[in-house]
């Protein structure tokens, strides 16, 4: 039993939160909230693999969205939607259940694909030298995206709600809610296996020392490899999440302000901690919420609390640690792996 | 002729990253920081400059009933809004980055606060004044000088000249005065410095005293070329003059200027030979490649790691 309360714990809240939003409960306007909360916690526990964990400074996340976001897009809307370039849809909406989670795993592997940009050079480069190549990168893909015609360039790309639709079309629960949600519990358990496991150690091993790392027998250039293609295409999912729960996209909404909130995420929640990159990404969705009653000085307020976070607080909210670290009395009510 | 007229809009762009990339270099010299805010003390030096030309002339910001003459105006507006700037750059420096330097922070988080400090400058000024965009009065009559084909104003000429200027006393500043002796011994080593007896905090304001006031620099020579000021004009621009000291190799002068010519003449090259649309992508490929075949920059040195 103890082996399993926490799986069940966590999956009966999804399912609470699934009831909840299918009953009328939680209106349009906090499910939605609810979900972009599960697509800031994918990011910002994916970007903390390569901030947190590894010690490199990639602020560069927002453009492996973007790949994520536009590749599912374009599967998606190819399969399931009339559009005006690429016609009328492929496959019958009964299908979307498979087709769009095939979409999504596309969208992750171009974005993971993507990551080799920054991958390749990190064998050489360290420090604010990478930290330019993935600000580069991040310009790079915006404005190759910004002229491609084929998805509406700077006017930004629709139709992805239908796949939505297909799908409640077919049995109607909140769908995109149940993706967002099983996606962020995904990342966050992939990841945590990843950094505890054997292999995955190495990436701590680069942080606190590159060279002694490399003569204890980790190899540096496929663990960075590794990091940041696991990094990019996590990324590139809760991209494709976005994607679809939006139903529109365009170039701006990736660029250099949506990497720096992410990056502000991670280091609000504690390098290296995924709860606390996840609690950070939750209170700060939610803080966005709370303060849009101040218009335009929410994005003054926001900075200067960070400042402040920065001069008190400077390791994060969990620091170091993890949520379990904290409470070690509760482990003999469950094991977490 | 063509040519010419595009290797002189060049100079002018690369002029502009060039001040701004100064400013990077000589705070990353010596404190080993990327000081984000710098593209928006930029921003606000143009801003400055704009109140302080209005004031002057009576056409708006503090009505003191001057009307001065447009040429005295600018011979006052500059040294102004250079001192103005540089005041806004040391506050940051004694506000932001000095109580974590006591602290001993890790030099990461000083990099997030000047990233946040950036954020508050920008939405700060469009919280205060709002959207609406500010023009610059003209303080200079444009003169056009056609030479066989190529139109050259003097602003232009202005423009390249005090880039070249700067450049050129901030090299002699750095490499040849007892100040810059010093700014080179903090980046070389920050806690031997204090033991010989060399004040390390004045060092460190006189840098940033010379990068914000050159980003003020920057931003009314902007400011006369392109007179349409906005809270976020300094973003991109602060982000291209970063990566372009980046690729000159960061925390050398010579490199800050090579960098911004480089970027100006690779912008403009590209305009002229593909669509505009395509200027970002293939100005930051080629950076990106530049990166990937001398990951230091141009005149970067490798630094040693050891064990």
């Amino acid at each position: 039993m103890q082996k399993h309360t926490f799986t069940i714990g966590l999956f009966a809240l999804i399912a609470l939160i699934v009831a909840l939003s299918q009953l009328n409960i939680l209106d349009q306007y906090y499910t939605s909230v609810i979900m972009f909360m599960g697509v800031n916690v994918m990011l910002a526990s994916s970007l903390n693999l390569v901030n947190g964990y590894m010690g490199e400074f990639s602020c560069g996340h927002g453009g492996f969205m973007c790949v994520g976001a536009y590749v599912s897009s374009l599967c998606t809307v190819l399969m399931f939607s009339k559009n005006q370039i690429l016609g009328a849809p492929l496959l019958p909406p009964q299908l979307a259940f498979i087709g769009f989670p095939i979409a999504l795993m596309v969208g992750a592997g171009a974005a993971a694909v993507a990551g080799l940009v920054v991958a390749i050079p990190s064998f050489k480069t360290r420090g604010d030298y990478l930290a330019i190549i993935t600000l580069a990168a991040n310009y790079i893909i915006i404005s190759a995206i910004n002229n491609m015609e084929i998805v509406g360039g700077p006017r930004g790309f629709m139709g992805m709600s239908a796949t939505d639709r297909a799908m409640s079309g077919v049995i109607d629960l909140p769908w995109m809610l149940i993706f967002v949600l099983l996606g962020s519990v995904f990342t966050v358990w992939l990841l945590r296996r990843f950094v505890t496991s054997t292999l995955g150690k190495g990436v701590p091993a680069i942080c606190q020392d590159e060279i002694a790392a490399e003569i204890m027998s980790v190899d540096t250039n496929r663990m960075k490899l590794i990091a940041f293609m696991l990094s990019s295409g996590l990324a590139g999912l809760a991209g494709g999440l976005y994607a679809h729960v939006l139903g529109y996209v365009n170039p701006q909404s990736f660029d250099i302000m949506r990497s720096t909130e992410v990056m502000v995420m991670v280091y609000l929640g504690g390098m290296g901690s995924l709860s606390g990159a996840a609690i950070a990404a939750v209170s700060y969705t939610v803080l966005m919420e709370a303060l849009r009653f101040l218009d335009v000085w929410k994005w003054v307020v926001i900075p200067l609390l960070l400042i402040l976070l920065m001069q008190f607080r400077p390791e994060g909210i969990m620091g170091n640690k993890e949520l379990s670290d904290l409470f070690p009395k509760l482990r003999k009510y469950y094991s977490f792996k | 002729m063509e040519i010419f007229q595009n290797i002189l809009n060049a100079l002018q762009f690369g002029s502009f990253y060039a001040l701004i990339a100064l400013g990077y270099t000589l705070v990353y010299g010596v404190l080993r920081l990327i000081n984000f805010a710098h593209g928006d003390i930029f921003m606000v030096g143009a801003y400055l400059a704009y109140f302080v030309a209005v004031t002057l002339l009576g056409i708006g910001g503090l009505n003191l009933g001057l009307h001065v003459d447009p040429a005295l105006a600018l011979a006052i507006t500059v040294p102004a809004t250079m001192i103005l700037t540089a005041l806004v750059g040391v506050t940051l420096e004694r506000t932001a980055y000095r109580p974590l330097r006591r602290k001993g922070a890790d030099r990461l988080y000083v990099v997030i606060t000047a990233l946040m400090a950036g954020l508050v400058l920008e939405n700060g000024n469009l919280a205060l004044l709002g959207a609406s965009r500010k023009r610059f009065p003209d303080l200079i009559d444009k003169v056009i000088w056609n030479l066989g084909g190529v139109s050259v104003t003097n602003l232009k000429v202005v423009v390249i000249v005090a880039a070249i200027a700067v450049f050129l006393m901030l090299q002699f500043i750095v490499t040849r005065t007892k100040i810059g002796m010093a700014m080179r011994g903090i980046s070389y080593d920050k806690f031997a410095i204090p033991l010989m007896g060399i004040p390390l905090d004045t060092i460190i304001v006189v840098t940033f005293v010379l990068g914000s006031a050159m980003a003020g620099l920057a931003g009314i020579l902007f400011a006369m070329s392109y007179p349409i000021l906005e809270p976020y004009m300094g973003a991109l621009i602060g982000w291209k003059a970063f990566i372009a000291a980046v690729v000159g190799g960061i925390g050398d002068i010579r490199g800050a200027i090579v960098g911004g010519f480089m970027l100006g003449f690779i912008e403009i090259g590209v305009v002229a030979v593909f669509p505009s649309t395509l200027r970002d992508l293939f100005a930051f490929s080629v950076l990106l490649i530049i990166l990937w075949l001398r990951p230091t920059g141009i005149y970067g040195v490798a630094q040693t790691t050891k064990i």
